[in-house]
């Protein structure tokens, strides 16, 4: 028997297990690590969102309303280099014709940029209560992206909004998945006048339009809801549509697997119908379903977006990137303070990031073609 | 043929009374009915009655909510088909007026949507399939999945903010002043043909995008097959080789799922015309939503929904007359 180390590259792939493959096959696609990563960080992100903010999202400044983004700096006036970054004090004057707030930078005033500083208290999870953030400045302000009208962090707010808008998709496509199986399943399995029905309300729920039914069963959510009801309403109200598109996935490779050779030979050779279920079909059509989920997450995320941008989706104080697009609903406002668009550059990059990851798993979803 | 379309019309009749029944739903759901948020309007407008509880059940009677929600569906049913579809409250009209003002643009612009999705995007699809890994393929991939990666209301958003920005207009319109109450006529359609890009544009960028892909891979799929191998090496001109076979192959799925866009630009029609403000029935809805007008908002939503079914029968007519393999088939094919 040879050892281990000794099977020739060659022939590691012949033995290589089916996730090995997958994974080799996804590693190859460029565009789909790069979406992993990036969601990767994301998420981390909001998982600790409190600690990578730089400030409490209700602390209100009337001083700095509509203030633009500060910019970091690493070279004072003189040249001279500074390892440190830091960011200047900012002076507000009055335009005396149009009454609107122009904010300077205050050459005199320096502020430095430190890591682990101790900030406005929160607590992480809502079970440690600590007041220490991964950057930000002990004195002055720190508005990396502006602050929205009534002078709140607009990047700290974009952070804590990464909570629900990344999660909502998951969420929505979680309970996707569990309705999608279950009657996607029963039609496979069953057949007959079982999956006459369900395909039948699949075909109806598939024929209409789903944005004008969201908005209405979204606006007659009672407004005195608590925020936590009104997110699992949501949830429901889009999985409603969600669930089709799994159903039919579900239902097509249940039967088209059930016919394959290798389920006959696992028959006949006596394996029990769990057996075939679990070890033989579901392997062979589990990455098809990540795939479609994976697809699934960004439609979820643009609809929450798009119904809180309307304002009959979620509703502040909470706050999520279509609530804090609201803001900038007027074009405007839009004119006068474009970085009230910088949370749709993040919705724009992780539904651009979950479509790269959905894109490169479905070329690795069968790694023997 | 004949046996098609009748089956598929009585699907479409089926399909359509259930739309009928979750639109009634849409109106009861919310908390209250007509009469409660009547009354209360009376009331605050000063022209309350002194007994408002007496009043109220006469309202009742009057409009027979104080019957079972059957009955009521029923009568609803029943008054639509002669053309009642009920008051708006907020507008003080009836709801088959204020739609049918808005009929004729919520049409136009889908159709010209759908057009403008297939005659843009299926070129492309083919130029990016035959210079795969070029500079303007890559360039195409990327508008393509920035395309449906950018939500449809922000894209309306940034352009409108652009166009006040650097040509101080606004875009969210679709006729000229002159035109704007006027009523139909060639005049006031050409007018509207001026305008009409821009919508289009918005709603249509995320239609184009998904049908260029799928037009690139289903082309590509077919040019690596043999049959092509063997017409290049017989010396077929590339030209004829390919659009004799391979680009009609190719144009196969995605004709055949046209029934299945037209939900999807109705939607994002519904959004962009309400950040735009385009007179159709989009921001009619919106407003009817915020305001709780439900008459209006159920009658619109049902409108909205009985569109898209009929376009998708339409299309799915015209399809079973060109490609015979429908009409045979039936629904034995593939899902």
């Amino acid at each position: 028997m040879r050892k281990k180390e000794e099977i020739s590259a060659a022939e590691r792939l012949y033995v290589a297990s089916q996730w090995e493959l997958t994974w080799r096959k996804f590693k190859k696609h460029k565009l789909a690590m790069l979406g992993a990563t990036i969601l990767a960080i994301f998420y981390l992100i909001a998982i600790f969102c409190g600690f990578f903010s730089t400030q409490d999202i209700y602390k209100q400044d009337r001083k700095y309303l509509y203030c633009p983004p500060q910019r970091v700096h690493f070279f004072a006036e003189k040249g001279n280099f500074y390892l440190q970054p830091f960011v200047y004090g900012l002076k507000r004057t009055v335009n005396p014709e149009t009454w609107r707030r122009i904010y300077t930078e205050d050459k005199s005033r320096k502020h430095s940029i430190y890591l682990f500083v101790h900030g406005d208290k929160y607590k992480l999870w809502n079970l440690f209560e600590t007041d220490i953030h991964l950057f930000g400045v002990k004195e002055g302000t720190l508005f990396l992206l502006g602050t929205d009208k009534l002078g709140r962090d607009l990047l700290s707010r974009i952070i804590y909004a990464a909570r629900i808008s990344l999660s909502i998709g998951l969420v929505g496509v979680g309970l996707s998945f569990i309705l999608g199986c279950i009657l996607g399943g029963i039609s496979g399995f069953y057949g007959g006048a079982a999956d006459m029905i369900i395909q039948r309300i699949i075909e109806f729920l598939m024929s209409i339009p789903p944005i004008p039914l969201w908005m209405a069963l979204a606006a007659a959510l009672p407004p005195h809801w608590s925020p936590i009801k009104i997110y699992f309403g949501i949830v429901i109200i889009l999985s409603i549509i969600g669930w089709c598109g799994l159903a039919r996935v579900v239902r097509g490779k249940f039967l088209e697997l059930r016919e394959e050779d290798f389920t006959m030979a696992a028959r006949i050779a006596g394996a029990s119908e769990q057996r075939i279920i679990t070890r033989h079909l579901l392997p062979s059509f589990l990455s098809y379903l990540i795939v479609h989920l994976t697809l699934a997450v960004p439609g979820m995320i643009l609809a929450e977006t798009s119904l809180s941008f309307l304002g009959i989706g979620l509703r502040p104080p909470v706050v999520s990137w279509g609530v804090l697009l609201k803001d900038a609903q007027n074009y405007r406002t839009v004119v006068q303070n474009p970085w009230l668009l910088i949370p749709g550059l993040f919705v724009i990059i992780v539904v651009l990031a979950l479509n790269f990851l959905g894109d490169g798993l479905r070329d690795a979803a069968d790694p023997y073609k | 043929m004949l046996f098609y379309f009748i089956r598929r019309l009585i699907y479409m009749l089926v399909i359509l009374f259930i739309l009928s029944f979750i639109s009634f739903i849409i109106i009861q759901l919310p908390p209250g009915d007509f009469v409660t948020s009547y009354v209360a309007q009376q009331i605050a407008s000063g022209r309350g009655p002194s007994d408002r509880q007496a009043y109220e059940a006469q309202l009742r009677r009057q409009y027979g909510l104080d019957q079972p929600i059957y009955v009521q569906y029923i009568k609803w049913i029943r008054r639509m088909f002669h053309g009642d579809l009920g008051q708006s409250l907020a507008w003080r009209k009836p709801v088959m007026e204020l739609i049918s003002e808005r009929f004729l643009t919520t049409i136009s612009l889908t159709l010209f949507t759908l057009v403008f999705i297939y005659v843009v995007a299926v070129p492309i699809g083919i130029y990016s399939a035959t210079h795969q890994y070029s500079l303007g393929d890559y360039t195409f991939t990327l508008i393509g999945f920035t395309g449906i990666s950018i939500p449809q209301f922000l894209f309306a958003l940034v352009l409108m903010a652009l166009f006040y920005k650097y040509f101080g207009l606004g875009i969210g319109k679709l006729f000229s002043p002159q035109y704007e109450t006027a009523a139909w006529s060639v005049g006031k359609f050409m007018d509207m043909l001026k305008y009409l890009p821009v919508p289009i544009l918005v709603v249509g960028l995320a239609g184009t995008a998904g049908i260029i892909r799928v037009m690139r891979g289903c082309l590509l799929d077919e040019l690596r097959k043999q049959y092509v191998v063997t017409a290049r090496a017989k010396g077929v001109k590339e030209r004829s080789l390919l659009f004799k076979y391979p680009v009609r192959v190719a144009l196969n799925p995605i004709v055949s799922t046209i029934g299945w866009d037209i939900p999807w630009i109705i939607s994002g029609q519904t959004i962009a015309a309400i950040v735009l403000n385009l007179p159709t029935l989009g921001p009619l809805l919106f407003q009817a939503l915020l305001t709780q007008d439900m008459y209006l908002a159920g009658s619109i939503v049902l409108f909205l929904c009985s569109l898209t079914v009929i376009g998708t029968f339409v299309s799915d007519l015209i399809l079973a007359w060109i490609d015979p393999r429908i009409r045979y088939e039936g629904k034995q094919g593939k899902s």
